[in-house]
């Protein structure tokens, strides 16, 4: 009987312990941020979109390694002996060309794994995460900055170097210094030529490499550059 | 009713009156997650649960064999998503343990800190998600904005807020931020109250123990017998942390109490005191972090990390106190840089198989009280 | 009164009496639905701090338009196995119900939609219809589901009636009218003459009634709470529970009409309580159009006071759902049946022999 009275008696008075706290929340100022016109300040260290800065990249292919989702595509090409790539902010010098990198953002699980093993520092998160696209494909992010034509002709370049050079070791060795000094002089003229070439193969060879998306890979290829601060 | 003469039976005996399958499905409000539960109903009252899961398996075990030790880290937070740093903190101790290393003291402190505030975090979920299937909708809110602020605290030294990829074998990615302790001091300070909160609205609510006393009874041989931990066993009576019982890291040094159920709004290991011991564990989280902050030293959080993962040919099988249970990795590695075997014993997974032992007897409306106080995470489930 | 105005200005009965009806309908009940959505979405949001609507019109105002127009464009879907005339019919008879109900409420004094004696027990009887309504919509919506919360809902809203019937019935016994509008007018004065503090005059039995009075009033409120299927009695409706509630099935504009009429509802159990335990629309300091000497001006303010009484109640009964769980079927029948109603019982008799001395 008593335990009828007990339960009455607990009933009314968590009912009113509970409404006291709910009333007591009405005039608590609501802590909601109303998004599109207030955006939220996001701390220096957070990771949202990948950006990575061309200038100073050396092709290693430390990034792509790492990436436990494999979302990182990189082809490189040597440079000839004599060619000059420039060095990095840091002070390495640059000794391949990037004919390909891609990043395919939709499949980065934003890990950051990429960031740590890079050697110059080129890339790296930034705190962008609003960049959502219409179409699957812009979301592969094409950051060489090579033409088309330019990515073929160093890989042609490097092959005839090839060529060449397997060439030399077939032909005499005391003549190697002479034929050098004549070979590299018409190394140069030679470059030139081939450039028309290059324009009857382009058709073959835009069907033969579909990824390189021009157009659009210029458009996201600015908006990183153009909308992002660089970290500390 | 007819008769066998032969076999000298009736089927009266045979005859069972019409039992109906009640199928909640994998999308349904309360089931936390994809999760099918078959019920097999008598009337009103259930006869027989049985749960199919696997529609969130990713193959977790099987990718690892594939990575490398460094790389399964992003990995081991998608699994239990709720409670991301003890996957990690786990994962960490079980290499570090085949390749015999030892972290700096400052790491593991770190490490203990990121770890209760985790567990405060995914205990708020599970609290309030079961407010809200309970009907209660307001204490849903009330966690869900306190839980903001722990996860600030995350995003402020490691830059993510679910999936951390922060804890890595051999150290951490990133040394604190220099706010951190005091905001992390400031947090704690705030929360206490908050607790007292959340008691006066839910826990001790007349409306709430009437629906979670005596419903969904775990008795505490049953809770041996089929291998539960985490707050399901404490509050069945047993006192069973690993973190006092089989010390890792560096908890021998923090004084905690470890809370167990006592029946005292209904039976032991009801459902209610599976909520209680979950609100008083994050209570005592609290200390532990408060006691960590004061005695962190300073050092160097990288310097044992190593540059590359290669172990011996070996295996190890090493457990942590996860928020959900006993979280348990078991790594054979056969020299490469590849794991040769990742097996995870996740606690969610050992957890639901009691699900049928507690719904026995009990309404179609209670099933749903005692799934909310297993606190199972589909992702740990189904890996 | 406003019978008379209208039939001066019209000429003929039968139009007078046709506008008077309409007019609670138009001028009130169903502006106030709406407020009383974007109400209850604002006033929970502030309770779990965070804004509500706040895009359509100043800080969401507007939000209510917007759902109406959404809702009125809906497409219609009758599924082939249902039952199509109570399909159709079901929604009417719930709003009907529920609608009917206001007609012996009284507004002010000098309006009342039907001035009969049984007043109160008019209203009781008529919320009836809606159960056959509720039924209605379970049994057509041909889903087993559906069917049990339509059961369940039907069980709760009967045995509810009872608490509510008893504490009624100890008030008649008090004041010997069945009749809102009279009980209304027995507590004019100021707020001393409430029922809820004994009644009008200055006796014994007056302070004696107080602490019955009170405990009547909790009763009636938690029983008029479950008529109307709010949490925490709100199993017929639940959406996290396993049976989804009975207007699953519907769509557009008849779910618009289930929702008209549950808000409607709520505001006609919070009007009824003001009107036997706080004094219906009389004011609880006296008149202005009394010290202004503006006779006119008078059923205007009680207008106002009777809206803002009844309106207090409806946020009380939404600070209620926003705080508390929901309880299970059987322990809803349970404090029904083995709290509510003995205490409603002893109040009676308690009530009856004070009344007798």
């Amino acid at each position: 009987m008593s335990q009828y009275f007990k339960n009455i008696w607990s009933a009314i008075s968590t009912v009113s312990i509970g409404m006291k706290v709910t009333f007591k929340h009405l005039f608590v100022p609501a802590v909601t941020i109303q998004y599109p016109d207030v955006k939220l300040e996001l701390p220096e260290r957070e990771r949202n979109r990948l950006y990575m800065n061309m200038d100073d990249c050396i092709g290693c292919d430390q990034c792509a390694r790492a990436c436990p989702v494999n979302c990182i595509e990189i082809e490189t090409v040597k440079s000839l002996p004599d060619e000059d790539l420039g060095k990095t902010s840091n002070g390495k010098r640059k000794a391949l060309w990037v004919t390909k990198f891609n990043i395919d953002i939709a499949k980065c699980c934003y890990c950051q794994l990429c960031v740590f093993p890079c050697p110059t520092e080129c890339i790296y998160m930034t705190d962008v995460y609003e960049f959502s696209e219409f179409k699957r494909d812009n979301l592969v992010y094409d950051y060489a900055t090579l033409s088309p034509e330019e990515r073929v002709q160093k890989k042609l370049n490097y092959e005839k170097f090839e060529v060449e050079k397997a060439a030399q070791k077939a032909a005499a060795a005391p003549a190697a210094a002479a034929k050098k000094a004549e070979e590299s002089k018409e190394a140069k003229p030679e470059n030139k030529e081939v450039k028309p070439e290059s324009k009857d193969i382009k058709p073959e060879t835009r069907a033969a490499s579909p990824d390189n998306k021009e157009a659009t890979s210029g458009n996201s290829e600015t908006k990183p550059e153009n909308r992002e601060d660089k970290p500390e | 009713m007819s008769l066998d003469i032969e076999n000298k039976t009736t089927t009266n005996e045979k005859l069972k009156t019409e039992e109906m399958i009640l199928n909640m499905g994998p999308q349904h409000p309360s089931t936390h997650g994809v999760l099918r539960l078959e019920l097999q109903l008598e009337g009103e009252l259930i006869v027989n649960v049985k749960p199919h899961i696997g529609y969130l398996h990713r193959c977790f075990e099987k990718h690892c064999e594939a990575m490398t030790y460094p790389q399964v880290i992003p990995y081991t937070d998608r699994m239990d998503y709720l409670a991301s740093m003890y996957n990690e903190f786990g994962y960490a101790i079980a290499v570090e343990k085949l390749l015999d290393i030892k972290v700096p003291e400052r790491v593991e402190y770190i490490r203990v800190i990121m770890g209760e505030l985790q567990r405060v975090a995914s205990h708020l979920v599970a609290l309030g998600t079961y407010g809200a299937d309970i009907g209660a909708v307001t204490p849903f809110l009330f966690c869900f904005r306190d839980r903001e602020k722990i996860l600030s605290l995350f995003e402020m030294t490691c830059g993510a807020r679910l999936l951390y990829n922060y804890i890595w074998v051999g150290g951490v990615s990133h040394d604190l931020h220099h706010d951190f302790l005091r905001l992390t001091k400031d947090f704690v300070d705030y929360f206490r109250p908050k607790i007292k909160e959340l008691n006066d609205l839910l826990t001790f609510n007349k409306i709430f123990i009437e629906r979670t006393a005596n419903v969904g009874i775990l008795p505490l041989d049953t809770a041996i017998n089929y291998g539960i931990t985490g707050p399901m066993l404490r509050a069945s009576g047993m006192k069973w942390d690993l973190r006092k019982d089989d010390p890792y890291s560096i908890y021998d040094k923090f004084d905690f109490d470890i809370p167990i159920g006592d029946g005292r709004m209904g039976t032991v290991g009801d459902s209610w005191d599976r909520y209680y011991v979950r609100v008083l564990e994050m209570e005592q989280s609290l200390k532990i972090i408060e006691q960590a902050i004061a005695q962190i030293p300073e050092g160097d959080v990288t310097s044992a990390i190593p540059k590359r993962i290669k172990p011996v040919v070996g295996q190890v099988y090493s457990r942590v106190e996860g928020p959900r249970g006993e979280l348990g990795y078991f790594i054979i590695s056969n020299g490469t840089v590849n794991p040769f075997r990742v097996k995870v014993r996740a606690p969610s997974f050992v957890n639901l198989a009691v699900i049928n032992e507690l719904c026995k007897g009990h309404l179609v409306a209670d099933v749903i009280t005692v799934l909310g106080s297993i606190d199972i995470v589909l992702g740990d489930v189904d890996r | 009164m406003i019978y008379d105005f209208f039939y001066n200005l019209t000429g003929s009965q039968i139009l007078a009496y046709v506008i008077g009806s309409l007019l609670p309908l138009f001028i009130f009940i169903l502006p106030f639905a709406l407020v009383a959505v974007l109400l209850e979405r604002k006033v929970s949001a502030h309770m779990q701090d965070r804004l509500g609507p706040m895009r359509v019109g100043y800080h969401g105002l507007l939000q209510t338009v917007a759902d109406i127009l959404k809702l009125i464009q809906k497409e219609d879907i009758v599924a082939e196995s249902n039952d199509k005339p109570l399909f159709n019919l079901a929604p009417v008879l719930v709003f009907a119900g529920s609608y009917t109900a206001f007609a012996a409420i009284p507004f002010t004094s000098a309006f009342i939609g039907s001035n009969i004696d049984l007043g109160i027990i008019f209203i009781i009887a008529i919320t009836g219809l809606s159960v056959a309504g509720i039924l209605m919509a379970g049994w057509a919506s041909n889903n087993k589901y559906t069917l049990l919360g339509a059961m369940r809902s039907v069980a709760q809203i009967i045995s509810y009636e009872i608490p509510t019937i008893l504490v009624v019935l100890s008030l008649i016994m008090i004041t010997g009218t069945a009749s809102l509008n009279k009980l209304s007018e027995m507590q004019s004065g100021h707020f001393w003459n409430w029922m809820i503090l004994g009644g009008p005059g200055l006796s014994l039995t007056k302070f004696l009634f107080i602490p019955f009075m009170i405990i009547g009033f909790v009763i009636i409120y938690i029983s008029t709470l479950a008529e109307v299927n709010r949490t925490p009695f709100d199993i017929p409706e639940a959406e996290s529970e396993l049976v989804s509630g009975y207007h699953t099935e519907y769509s557009g504009m008849k779910f618009a009409m289930f929702f008209l009429a549950e808000y409607a509802n709520m505001f006609a159990v919070s009007a009824i309580v003001v009107a036997l335990f706080f004094g219906g629309y009389q004011s609880p300091f006296g008149y202005l159009g009394n010290t202004l000497h503006l006779p006119w001006l008078i059923p205007i303010e009680q207008f106002f006071w009777f809206i803002f009484k009844g309106v207090f109640f409806v946020i009380v009964q939404m600070w209620l759902r926003w705080t508390l769980p929901r309880l299970r079927v059987d322990q809803l029948m349970a404090v029904c049946w083995k709290y509510l109603i003995p205490i409603a019982f002893v109040n009676l008799i308690i009530v009856g022999l004070i009344t007798v001395l």
